[in-house]
């Protein structure tokens, strides 16, 4: 059996190492960990609000929703109210503050956005891939499969991420994310639309078409009502001619909107999203029995479940704090070291054994294996497995992200991800392959050496 | 980086990281937060199967605690809706404290059962809950200075 002797982890004196590295912090500017998010994405108020950085035509729906409303209150709602009810401003006002929050909040809130595999993860789960060929062959997309309620599902690989996706996630390429149950990324709305946004999402839609409709039908009202008096359409239209700057706007608005919270109530009604649906991915093919694993088999369920099931927090710790800023990048990038480090409200215990993690691995130590008996993968083909598998990572499956509109919805638009995921392993391996050295490798128990000597590297063993 | 040397000198144990565990989920029922309780084999030699075990089974019950559909979560999720999910912004939702619970629970199971094995369990929440990551730790062997805390010889196992 084992010769080495175990020691307790002392979590006292960890926890008074964290104490005495976190006071070096204060005297040099500590940085969030939103500041040096992989993905595309832009944030704001110190990392409590964050958008895609193509934020596409959010101006543009932003505005078209005040002009049209503004127009409304100011031009058509006194005649209204004069002539009929004043509630209409009052129903028209909720709708559009409903409309109004909705969106800013399915902008402005993390869709599911997975955070990238650590490199340990990452090694581990290359380790078992079985990659049998040499550096020059690419092996083929990996995908792995898995049962869900006794359906076999595939599980593809993502590149850029580095991990498996779970089921019913996908890399948006134009923010480079994986997003948990990804529906689609929407330009109007400038954002991915995924689990965390999705019932903002639908109120969003089904509250703008209750608006447009409301909208339409006043502004018609309102003319037909002008005419009468003013015996003549096209002199009501001269009094009031934003009457028909409205019509028009919310005419060409009503077909799409409507049309979209259609398609996704029956979305939302059978527990399906736009990306499924689009790829086809439950539907039979091959003449093959394949249902939606995922549905409950009731509408009222299914209904209940994506929009009143429960609400994850966001897994990106957007507001939590760096490590200090003169950690040298040793082994692996930059946008990978914020991983490291843990929240600040989670349990110091794991947070100070993550710093000893921090410290040792910028450190320079020649690690051994403490079992004489059992020869463990050795550090030297441990990062010539690394190194083969960063260069020969293959494209993953192309990721679709859709226009939000209901006529584009079946226009799927395909953009590869894996060249930015090469591109970005290939970093990694050059800076890993430049400081590593071989340490003297021995099977008996050697004492672990931590020395000054800024050159040697730290193999991260798995 | 000098200073952080000193610290983890002075440390007696000078506990150095060896190897990383990965408990993967199991996608069996679906997409709801449940980890893999198949016992790793590199772990083999470190904790009984048992306690692992019942760790990632209390894990798991917490997780089907948080993500449970059913009464709560569903006046939840109405209230949110009539106020336009403004109350998200106020009040702690249901799955936040199974969180904070979780986070409590870890804490607990690192100090009484794996911290004296060597081992040492991350919180799924920092890895995005995609893994439970156990940290295994080796020691070079004799202590050096010591500062106070006892150790544990477990040759005996």
């Amino acid at each position: 059996m084992k010769n080495c002797e175990y020691q307790q982890i002392d979590l006292r004196a960890l926890r008074t190492s964290t104490t005495r590295t976190s006071t070096n912090k204060n005297s040099q500017r500590v940085r969030r960990k939103w500041e040096v998010f992989p993905g595309k994405n832009r944030f704001y108020c110190d990392g409590r609000i964050m958008l895609a950085r193509q934020c596409g035509v959010l101006p543009l729906t932003i505005v078209l929703i005040f002009i049209t409303s503004g127009l409304f209150f100011r031009f058509d709602c006194p005649f209204l109210v004069h002539q009929l009810t004043v509630f209409i401003p009052v129903i028209g006002g909720v709708l559009f503050l409903f409309v109004v929050i909705t969106l800013l909040q399915t902008s402005f809130t993390d869709p599911g956005i997975l955070p990238r595999a650590l490199p340990d993860e990452a090694a581990d789960i290359e380790k078992q891939i079985d990659n049998s060929g040499s550096s020059t062959y690419r092996p083929p997309p990996r995908t792995k499969e898995i049962l869900i309620n006794n359906q076999v599902v595939k599980l593809k690989y993502c590149s850029t991420c580095k991990m498996f996706r779970p089921p019913r996630t996908s890399h948006c390429s134009l923010c480079d994310n994986c997003v948990e149950r990804f529906d689609h990324h929407c330009p109007w709305v400038g954002n991915c639309v995924g689990k965390r946004n999705y019932r903002f999402f639908y109120a969003f839609i089904v509250s703008l078409s209750f608006l447009t409709s409301f909208i339409f039908g006043c502004v018609i009202t309102h003319l037909t009502l002008r005419s009468q008096s003013v015996n003549g359409i096209i002199q009501a239209i001269k009094e009031s001619p934003a009457s028909v700057v409205e019509v028009v706007i919310c005419f060409f608005s009503i077909w799409s909107i409507l049309g979209l919270s259609g398609f996704h109530t029956y979305l939302v009604a059978s527990n399906l999203t736009t990306n499924e649906d689009i790829k086809g991915s439950w539907s039979s093919k091959r003449g093959e029995e394949s249902g939606n694993p995922y549905t409950y088999n009731n509408i009222f369920t299914n209904c209940c479940v994506v929009l009143c099931g429960p609400m994850q927090p966001s897994l990106i710790d957007r507001r939590g704090f760096l490590p200090p800023d003169d950690t040298p990048p040793i082994v692996t990038s930059d946008t990978e070291l914020p991983h490291f480090m843990a929240k600040n409200d989670t349990n110091m215990c794991t947070q100070s054994t993550k710093e000893l993690l921090e410290s040792v691995a910028h450190s320079t130590m020649i690690q051994s294996t403490c079992t004489p008996g059992t020869p463990k993968t050795t550090p030297v083909s441990q990062e010539s497995l690394l190194s083969t598998v960063s260069i020969t990572v293959s494209p993953s499956s192309k990721s679709p992200s859709t226009g939000c509109s209901g006529r584009q919805a079946r226009r799927p638009i395909d953009v590869p991800c894996s060249q930015r995921g090469s591109k970005q392993a290939a970093l990694h391996t050059h800076k890993t392959m430049l400081r590593v050295s071989s340490p003297p490798y021995s099977l008996g128990h050697s004492p672990i050496i931590l020395s000054d000597a800024p050159n040697m590297g730290f193999i991260p063993l798995n | 980086m000098a200073t952080e040397f000193h610290n983890l000198q002075e440390l007696r144990h000078s506990a150095s990281l060896a190897n990383k565990v990965f408990i993967q989920r199991d996608y069996t029922d679906g997409t709801v937060c449940k980890f893999q309780t198949k016992f790793p084999s590199e772990l083999d030699s470190r904790i009984e199967r048992t306690l692992f075990e019942d760790t990632v089974k209390t894990l798991n019950n917490y997780y089907a605690e948080a993500e449970k559909i059913g009464g709560q979560s569903y006046l939840e999720g109405c209230l949110a809706c009539l106020t336009v999910y403004l109350i998200f912004l106020c009040i702690e939702t249901r799955y936040e404290k199974v969180l904070k619970k979780i986070s409590r629970y870890i804490q607990e199971q690192n100090e009484k059962v794996y911290a004296p094995r060597g081992l040492l369990i991350t919180d799924p929440i920092e890895r995005g809950m995609r893994v439970i990551e156990i940290s295994v730790y080796e020691d070079r062997g004799s202590s050096g200075s010591s500062s106070g805390s006892s150790t544990t010889s477990s040759s005996g196992r």
